[in-house]
């Protein structure tokens, strides 16, 4: 049975995802545009992911500011953050409330530096996120392209790669970075939150300021060589990677997450052509233990039949990688409803695994489950928030994506390239042998 | 020193520097970074543990999701509670009303799930667009032949106090339509108690003992038909004074219900609470049972709790939670356990809550009215508190900060009220003071 209203959501609002993008910029601090629970639910729901102190801000609506706009509570919003934070960015995201009564916070903050003239004011970067249209990823990405549009300029060309990952982990963020290194790259990555959303505890003269990219970075991507963007559904579509192609005519390639061999593949192809080099030694042992580690596990994996839910391009990424060890993706399952979802999964499956996937999107999670019941799956892959599912069908659930808000180090969680890939391939072949294993009469000890 | 904010500084006392004059119940300042959150929350986390109703949020898809089995509010029975339900009102319901499509969601909820009544929790935009949510509700009710209540809980409309009001509001329409025949004059509504990790079982079990019957658990394990009958009971016994004040009110005016303050944190609040109630129904044999139960929970408690203090004795605690009863309890336990509280703070409090914690204080301990995660963890160093006790969004300040802290909010898995949560609370806290890491910090 279809029904109108959601159940058990699978995804999340857009001003999340703008929080979490702004996040990943260096000394920034985020400021939502409406309630103060708005601010409130959003820190607790990625503090209980992260396990880090998520200060973000808000211009605290009240009843008047409903009536008459709330351009004066963004006013002392922003004072108030500079004077606490000190921050390099203000990164404004609007919320249902203030886009509903139409408030113009570009205008706001128009005046808002009118006003302060003499001071020395952060950047401030206003994005439109009202919680009713799109999703989390939505709001992400629109914030990424807020912050290159804002930032961004042109200039001399530089031999430098833009990167746009996506909503990725803090461990995949930090091995992109590694990656890129070990290419030789220069390179500009955003967002990277990997240092401001899994920060070391704070040292005795208190809070740290590390972390996160640097706005000379963003600064800088409007002259980079070329820019890589990460999740099939964004392409052609109006991203950061699109601005500043065509406005600042920085080269675009899209390409799905790098997730299992085949997609890391297409990456590790293009950074070569890119830096016209060879493949690093380390990277080509990875891909080789990767494929020994795929022979060693195939046969217990062989055929399973697969839940996957999250992000579309996360999803599509799994996927990718699924399909390729042997197993089944039979239901694939997102909140996003981007009209490309069924599309992108049947291009990186194989064809054997093609015919009778349920692809759903814009699903919540009762749908999905409901779904899965009739398939008998034999795993799930996805965020926490499907452990009841994995409960109530007595399977794994392999934890990947956000939110994991029941284990710790949901943020270290490897999924891209071929480390991330091996981490993933044997946390599924354990979970998968761990099953058996338990319902075994013998008790192996041996697999 | 702690930097504070100019508009800040009349919502921080130190005790016994100036006059107490403590500014609170005011609107959050724009750009502090509250931890407090809005009208709606207040709503939902009151009613949200009533089981066996349906819960369907009003609005676009956040509120309800960041709603989604939230709080450790455990069920005997139906799970309904725990699913999180949302009309997800997109751009073009945005634009051209939501009503219809809060009928359509109302009616085939309830057709699918039968619940025993519905709350409709009205978000931010709601009254912006003009949808007449009360007419949907009492059409739904009507065609459904269950209550259906709408909660005015916009979230810019006021605080989460406002929210807790509305809440009330809807619980009170509620009762009073159910009669029930097995309602005795020694009986009790538990109010401001929300089952977390099973703590209003532990409670129940005592007022058993004590042969008191209660008539519903408002709204911990909470169900409809209980709560539809909760106008029967003797004496309505209320935790949490910041949310379910209100509807104690509101039942002393319309049923003559007289009520009780009660906290069930500590083995000081929690030995109170049962004497108070025992003490109402002026039966020797009650309070003979409730002597008996006392004395026998406290020795079974006592000697492990003391091993605590030991161990414990001589360290500095900072408090910081949503009412005023939960930290006025807890000073009272850390004291228990050798530790002083050199920092508290409350997201809600009243003047008279603020002048009960002050009095409670010892000098020089400061007091906070809606904080921000940089003063917290500013008077954390500059008090030298050696444990936190807060929420999920203060365990952070606390971990990063380099000090213990003990989970005292929706999320905890372990009961820490009743006698038994008493020991439990002193476990949490050695668990975390005593943990060798902090030597790497």
């Amino acid at each position: 049975m279809k029904f109108t209203a959601s159940r058990n959501a699978c995804k999340l609002c857009s001003p999340l995802g703008a929080c979490i993008a702004f996040r990943g910029v260096g000394e920034a601090t985020p400021l939502l545009h409406g309630s103060q629970g708005c601010a409130t639910y959003i820190r607790r729901y990625l503090i209980s992911h992260f396990k880090e102190p998520v200060d973000i801000a808000c211009s605290s609506f009240t009843e008047a500011s409903a009536i008459f706009g709330g351009k004066s509570n963004l006013k002392t919003g922003l004072d108030n953050v500079v004077k606490q934070y000190n921050p390099r960015l203000i990164g404004v995201a609007t919320t249902c409330l203030s886009e509903t009564i139409g408030d113009d916070v570009n205008l706001f903050i128009r005046q808002f530096k009118k006003e302060a003239c003499a001071r020395d004011l952060p950047e401030l970067v206003a994005v439109s996120t009202p919680s009713y249209r799109g999703t989390h990823m939505d709001g992400f990405h629109q914030a990424v392209k807020g912050l290159v549009e804002y930032l961004a300029k042109p200039g001399p060309a530089a031999e430098r790669l833009n990167i746009f990952p996506g909503f990725v982990s803090c461990a995949d963020i930090r091995h992109l970075k590694e990656i890129l290194e070990d290419f030789g790259f220069s390179y500009s990555l955003l967002p990277d939150y990997s240092g401001t959303l899994d920060a070391p505890v704070w040292p005795d003269s208190g809070e740290t300021k590390e972390g996160g990219t640097a706005i000379e970075d963003i600064v800088n991507m409007g002259s980079s060589s070329a820019s890589i963007e990460f999740g099939r559904t964004l392409e052609k579509t109006e991203t950061a990677g699109e601005s500043l192609r065509r406005d600042l005519k920085v080269p675009l390639y899209n390409l799905g997450l790098p997730i299992g061999i085949n997609e890391t593949d297409r990456f590790f192809k293009l950074l070569q052509r890119l830096g016209k080099g060879t493949l690093p030694r380390k990277y080509k042992s990875e891909r080789g233990r990767l494929i020994d580690a795929y022979v060693d596990g195939h046969k217990y994996v062989f055929d399973k039949k697969a839940v996957v839910y999250g992000e579309e391009d996360l999803v599509i990424g799994l996927a990718s990688f699924l399909s390729e060890t042997g197993i089944r993706p039979v239901l694939c399952g997102s909140g996003e409803n981007s009209g490309k979802f069924k599309d992108c999964i049947e291009a990186v499956v194989l064809p054997q695994h093609r015919r009778g996937i349920d692809v759903r999107a814009g699903a919540d999670f009762l749908e999905i489950a409901e779904e899965a019941e009739k398939l008998s799956p034999d795993l799930i892959i996805g965020n926490s928030k499907g452990y009841f599912l994995a409960r109530k069908l007595d399977i794994p659930l392999v934890r990947a994506g956000f939110p994991v808000h029941d284990r710790i180090g949901g943020q270290r969680i490897l999924h891209l390239c071929y480390r991330g890939a091996q981490e993933l391939f044997d946390r599924i072949v354990n979970a998968l042998i761990e099953k058996d294993q338990d319902a075994s009469q013998a008790g192996y000890s041996y697999a | 020193m702690v930097k504070l904010l100019e508009e800040r500084k009349q919502q921080i006392h130190q005790k016994g520097k100036e006059p107490f004059n403590l500014e609170c119940g005011k609107d959050s300042l724009p750009g502090s970074v509250s931890q407090r959150a809005c009208v709606f929350c207040g709503s939902r986390v009151v009613l949200y543990p009533i089981a066996d109703a349906l819960h369907l949020v009003h609005g676009p898809i956040g509120c309800a999701a960041y709603t989604w089995d939230i709080r450790g509010a455990l069920s005997s029975g139906p799970q309904l509670h725990r699913l999180s339900f949302s009309t997800d009102l997109s751009e073009q319901d945005v634009i051209f009303g939501g009503e219809k499509k809060l009928d359509a969601c109302l009616g085939e909820l309830i057709d699918f799930y039968r619940p025993k009544a519905a709350f409709v929790y009205s978000t931010c935009i709601i009254g912006v667009i003009g949808d007449d949510v009360e007419a949907v509700c009492r059409k739904v009710s009507r065609e459904k032949n269950i209550p259906v209540m709408p909660v005015d809980s916009e979230g810019f409309k006021g605080t989460k106090k406002d929210g807790y009001r509305a809440a009330c509001e809807a619980l009170f329409k509620l009762i009073g339509t159910l009669k029930r025949d097995d309602v005795g004059a020694k009986s009790v509504n538990i109010l401001g108690d929300f089952n977390l990790a099973g703590e209003i079982w532990i409670i129940r079990e005592y007022f058993r003992r004590m042969g008191i019957q209660v008539v519903s658990t408002i709204t911990g394990d909470g169900r409809v038909d209980d709560i539809r009958s909760a106008h029967q009971a003797g004496l309505n016994l209320v935790q949490c004074s910041g949310s379910m004040m209100h509807l104690a009110k509101l039942l002393e005016g319309k049923y003559g219900t007289p009520y009780a303050r009660v906290s069930y944190f500590g083995v000081e609040d929690m030995a109170d609470a049962l004497y108070k109630t025992a003490d109402f129904f002026k039966d020797p044999e009650i309070m003979k049972k409730t002597q008996a139960l006392i004395a026998e929970e406290i020795s079974a408690v006592y000697p492990k709790i003391r091993e605590y203090r030991q161990a414990l004795s001589g360290k500095k605690a900072a408090i910081y939670v949503g009412g005023a009863f939960k930290a006025l309890s807890l000073i009272k336990a850390l004291r228990l356990l050798g530790i002083k509280t050199v920092v508290v703070g409350t997201q809600t409090a009243n003047k008279d809550d603020y002048e009960q914690l002050e009095k409670l204080c010892d000098k020089g301990t400061v007091i906070i009215d809606d904080s921000n995660p940089l003063e917290l963890s500013g008077f954390l160093k500059e008090k030298g508190a050696d444990i936190f006790i807060g929420g999920v969004k203060e365990r952070p300040i606390a971990y990063k900060s380099g000090i213990a802290f003990c989970d005292h909010n929706h999320e905890r898995k372990v009961p820490l009220a009743g006698f038994i949560g008493m020991l439990n609370f002193a476990k949490e806290v050695y668990s975390s003071a005593a943990s060798p890491v902090w030597r790497f910090v």
